[in-house]
């Protein structure tokens, strides 16, 4: 762990740091992939829809010797339409029938009951009628489309309109991976599935708005400064956030985990389980995405403004002019907006960080 | 709501007065679970997912050209009809809420007759008045009836029936004994009457002669005569089968709702949203059951122009059906104009008074409803579902706590006392928004709690890696977690707000299931900025103080040298130039 720690205080410094930002068009092109790769997914093999979207019929029975077999037959000759069993993990079984209707399902139960030889009322129905998926997925995409204009108002308010558009590009990235993902596993969409699917929404951003946070703070001031062009900024800014974007995504994820691998786990299939696999996917998707995509994007957008397009140019002049003198390049770790120091301070610091640190293992500059 | 602060200086009162926002944090926790001990609720209404029962998704269906139809206020009468009827069957705790724009979900706890619940709520009961042009007994015409009973010729009032109030609010006819007992055979003898007028004579039960008052077309009266005659009335599916697809507006073929008689009726002249009242009354006279019902100010209208048509007319075309769904619950013949108010009065028993009242009061849904979904889950299902949920809940809450130990230390100490705060507060407020706006805990609700826990200990790591930053910086603790407060503040605000309008959005468009998610984490949102800023913040300063976290002690997780600082030259410098916290105990 004090490894790690130092690790933090070095990226915090900037003597270690991976370039994000410079190599963006690597990430860039992983992620086009990744999301052609699902959208191919998607046109392929499609999701795999619940009953809930397709309308039908859940029975999950109680504790039985029945096999999965046994209980699909039953359920096919009880229903009279394909069935599906699966044997979960404590001995239940949950058997999914497609396509009939709510009115019906009393009777089926019963029959169910009689065929397993359980008492009717021990077994769970889960009815849905077939326009209701429809609703539920027309409010949803309403809730998606209503919470990213809100969200991009906001952001652009909050920090400014380049970067509320990195981070809902970064969110409908990791929305489409997620999505992908499904259809290629074959994973069951169910409300569940929406549910985590949403929030991802909120927070897959709420990691995002810690990097920019971070590069709101970075770039005060950047114009008057010569040392560094925005995307190297960036970059550093980045990195020095790095260890709280990681720390709180693992925090984030470990209940989901939780969740997933244990609550899930005991119960086999279930909401637990839905919520907290979409949940999973898009966590991780949106951290990826908050450090690989929105950040490098934000520092695109930002260097086409005509002042930074300047400073790039001036800073480049500056480091040509020092390269010309002979000098080597003077690592440029403090931040230029360190409101309270002023530059003689600043400068003062910057000697004093060169001092060599005790540890230069990992250092990949 | 989260603006982000600009200004880092106005650090806030928080950080001089820590002991004000802890005293204030600890009322709450107090008042809360105070609240929630005196209120004798101490755990969360569980769902119905996880306590066992029934949850039945209804959605309006809109009629063609009638969307308008679906709004509030339809929705909020057929919640409150539905309600009636689901704690008319004895149920209690029985939920109907309305859910987003159309939707109703009705929620049965286990132990109650699920099934017969689904059927009255399901029910999309239209009650139409319409008047009966044809009767005919379907099978033999039950015995008491066939042999006229003494009540008919008993005594007809003038006040009553020669004298047809035009307000229907007819004057008590002086207390004058209605004689004779109601006749037998109630689905052919019902009378409708204005309210304290006795018993105007039932005409003899009559051969009924098949004579449709020739309104409309020949062709058409010619297919509801074939119609009728085929009529089936034997069994129940027949029965409601029977009048399907009728419109109100035109005549149509129906069943007594016991398959006594079968009918053709004329068009709707009267809705059953025109009924503003119904009840049950044993008349006082004759110790009879009687219904008693009254209008609303159009209905009365339409009321007294039909049954002044009615009462004009002969045996069987002076009744007037009350069809709900197209079935004839009861057919009561007509001898005056009656308006405002009517009774029926009729063979009743109290129950079966009470079925006409309910039917009459309840029955006319103001839109049509179709069962979208249906949710029976067992008590023990729940029970596992609950127990797997927390068992989840702990583990996950247990791995957080590892992790924030081993990154954090001692630091962690006030990351999982702020938890506890925040778990406290959470629980206490959810187990009291059960009575007071009947929140209940489902799954995803317990999921939603679960994720939870991650947004707030992200909160923590972003404050205490503010002050690790600070640190590095080569502050000494005290000001280190002042300056390192507005910066973690405003990120903390900026992406709890961003959380929170995810939550909210999905609170408004979202309906079921998904609501209970979205109400937790919305709800452990703010509840988390709470705890930040009145538990978390201060709590810190007040162990900045602390030898062991103040000198960097390498378990408190804020060892300088451990966090790779700035020599102490600069460390000196700062500490006199930065910002001296109050040192004022609580």
């Amino acid at each position: 762990m004090s490894k790690l720690g130092t690790l933090g205080a070095r990226l915090y410094r900037g003597e270690v740091g991976y370039d994000f930002v410079g190599k963006r068009k690597i990430w860039y092109g992983i992620s086009i992939l990744i999301t052609i790769t699902a959208i191919v997914g998607l046109a392929v093999r499609g999701l795999t829809m619940g009953i809930e979207f397709e309308g039908g019929a859940a029975f999950t029975t109680p504790k039985t010797s029945m096999s999965a077999a046994q209980a699909e037959s039953a359920a096919e000759a009880a229903s009279g339409h394909d069935a599906i069993a699966q044997k979960l993990g404590d001995g239940t079984i949950r058997i999914t029938i497609g396509g009939i209707d709510t009115g019906k399902s009393d009777q089926i139960k019963k029959e169910l009951a009689k065929d397993l030889k359980v008492d009717a009322n021990t077994i769970n129905a889960d009815l849905v009628g077939p326009s209701w998926g429809e609703t539920i997925a027309k409010k949803a995409w309403t809730g998606l489309i209503v919470f990213m204009i809100l969200v991009v108002i906001y952001l652009a308010i909050a920090f400014e309109w380049r970067m509320a558009l990195a981070a809902l590009v970064a969110l409908i990235h990791d929305l489409t991976i997620t999505v992908g993902i499904y259809a290629l596993v074959g994973f069951e969409v169910t409300p569940g599935t929406v549910i985590g699917l949403l929030t991802i929404l909120g927070y897959s951003l709420y990691d995002t708005v810690v990097v920019f946070d971070g590069l709101k703070e970075g770039q005060k001031g950047i114009t008057k400064q010569t040392r560094v062009t925005y995307s190297e900024m960036a970059n550093k800014s980045l990195n020095g956030t790095l260890v709280r974007s990681i720390n709180t995504t693992v925090v984030a994820l470990l209940p989901v985990a939780g969740l997933l691998f244990i609550g899930g786990g005991v119960l086999g299939a279930g909401m637990l389980n839905d919520i907290s696999l979409s949940l999973f996917v898009g966590l991780a998707a949106g951290a990826y995405s908050s450090i690989f995509i929105a950040t490098p994007l934000v520092a695109d957008l930002k260097e086409t403004m005509p002042e930074m397009k300047a400073l790039k140019k001036r800073v480049l002049a500056k480091r040509a002019a020092a390269a010309a003198k002979g000098e080597t390049e003077e690592p440029q770790d403090d931040s230029p907006l360190d409101e309270d120091d002023d530059p003689q301070t600043a400068g003062a610091v910057v000697g004093q960080r060169r001092q060599p640190s005790r540890n230069n293992r990992g250092k990949r500059r | 709501m989260a603006a982000p602060n600009k200004g880092r200086r106005p650090a806030a009162g928080g950080q001089s007065k820590p002991g004000r926002a802890l005293a204030f944090i600890l009322i709450a926790m107090v008042a809360l679970t105070g609240g929630m001990f005196l209120s004798h609720t101490t755990t969360p209404r569980l769902g119905i997912d996880l306590a066992g029962g029934t949850s039945i998704t209804l959605k309006a269906k809109a009629e063609p050209g009638q969307e308008s139809a679906i709004n509030k206020k339809n929705m909020d009468t057929a919640v409150q009809i539905m309600n009636r009827r689901v704690n008319g069957l004895g149920v209690s705790e029985a939920e109907v809420q309305t859910q987003g724009s159309d939707n109703i979900i009705v929620n049965i706890p286990k132990g109650t007759n699920s099934e017969q619940a689904r059927q009255q709520v399901g029910q999309t009961a239209k009650l139409y008045f319409r008047p009966v042009l044809t009767a005919q007994p379907t099978a033999a015409p039950p015995t008491p009836s066939a042999s006229p009973s003494p009540s008919g010729e008993a005594t007809p009032t003038p006040s009553g029936k020669a004298s047809p109030n035009a307000s229907g609010k007819a004057t008590p006819s002086a207390g004058k004994p209605s004689s004779a007992g109601t006749p037998q055979g109630r689905a052919l003898t019902d009378a409708l009457k204005a309210p304290g007028t006795p018993t105007p004579g039932a005409s003899k039960p009559s051969t009924p002669a098949p004579n449709p008052s020739a309104s409309g077309d020949s062709a058409a009266a010619a297919k509801l005569q074939a119609q009728f005659a085929a009529l089936d009335c034997s069994t129940k599916e027949a029965r409601s089968k029977a009048a399907e697809g009728a419109k109100s507006s035109e005549p149509t073929v129906a069943c007594d709702k016991d398959g006594q008689e079968k009918y053709i009726l004329g068009p709707a002249e009267v809705d059953g949203t025109d009924v503003s009242k119904a009840q049950a009354v044993i008349n006082q006279q004759n110790g009879q059951w009687i219904v008693q019902m009254d209008f609303t100010g159009g209905g009365s209208k339409k009321f007294a122009a039909i049954t002044g048509k009615l009462s004009q007319q002969q045996y069987p075309n002076n009744r007037f059906a009350i069809a709900l769904d197209n079935q004839v619950v009861s057919a009561p013949t007509v001898s005056s104009t009656l308006s405002g108010s009517a009774e029926i009065s009729g063979n009743f028993t109290q129950a079966s008074a009470q079925d006409l009242a309910n039917v009459l009061s309840y029955g006319a849904l103001p839109l049509s409803f179709q069962e979208q979904g249906v949710t029976t889950v067992t008590a023990a299902l729940g029970a596992d579902q609950l127990h797997a949920g927390l068992i989840a809940g702990a583990i996950g809450l247990a791995l957080v706590i590892i992790y924030l130990v081993a990154y954090y230390r001692g630091l962690a100490t006030i990351a999982i006392l702020s938890l506890v705060v925040s778990a406290i507060l959470t629980y206490a407020i959810m187990t009291l928004l059960g009575p007071t706006i009947s929140f209940a805990l489902n799954l995803p609700a317990v999921c939603g709690a679960i994720v939870a826990i991650g947004i707030t200990a992200d909160s923590f790591i972003v404050y205490f890696e503010r002050i690790r930053d600070e640190i590095r910086e080569g502050r000494t603790l005290r000001p280190a977690v002042e300056r390192a407060w507005p910066r973690a503040r405003r990120t903390i605000l900026v992406s709890d707000f961003v959380s929170f309008l995810a939550a909210a959005v999905l609170f408004v468009v979202t309906v079921g299931k998904v609501q209970g998610f979205a109400f937790t984490l919305g709800l452990t949102t703010l509840l988390d900025v709470v705890v930040v800023f009145l538990f978390t913040k201060p709590v810190m300063t007040l162990l900045a103080r602390r030898p062991f976290f103040a000198n960097g002690h390498p378990w408190s997780g804020l060892d300088p040298k451990r966090l790779g600082a700035k020599p102490p030259l600069r460390r000196a410098r700062r500490t006199t130039s930065a910002p001296v916290d109050n040192p004022k105990e609580a």
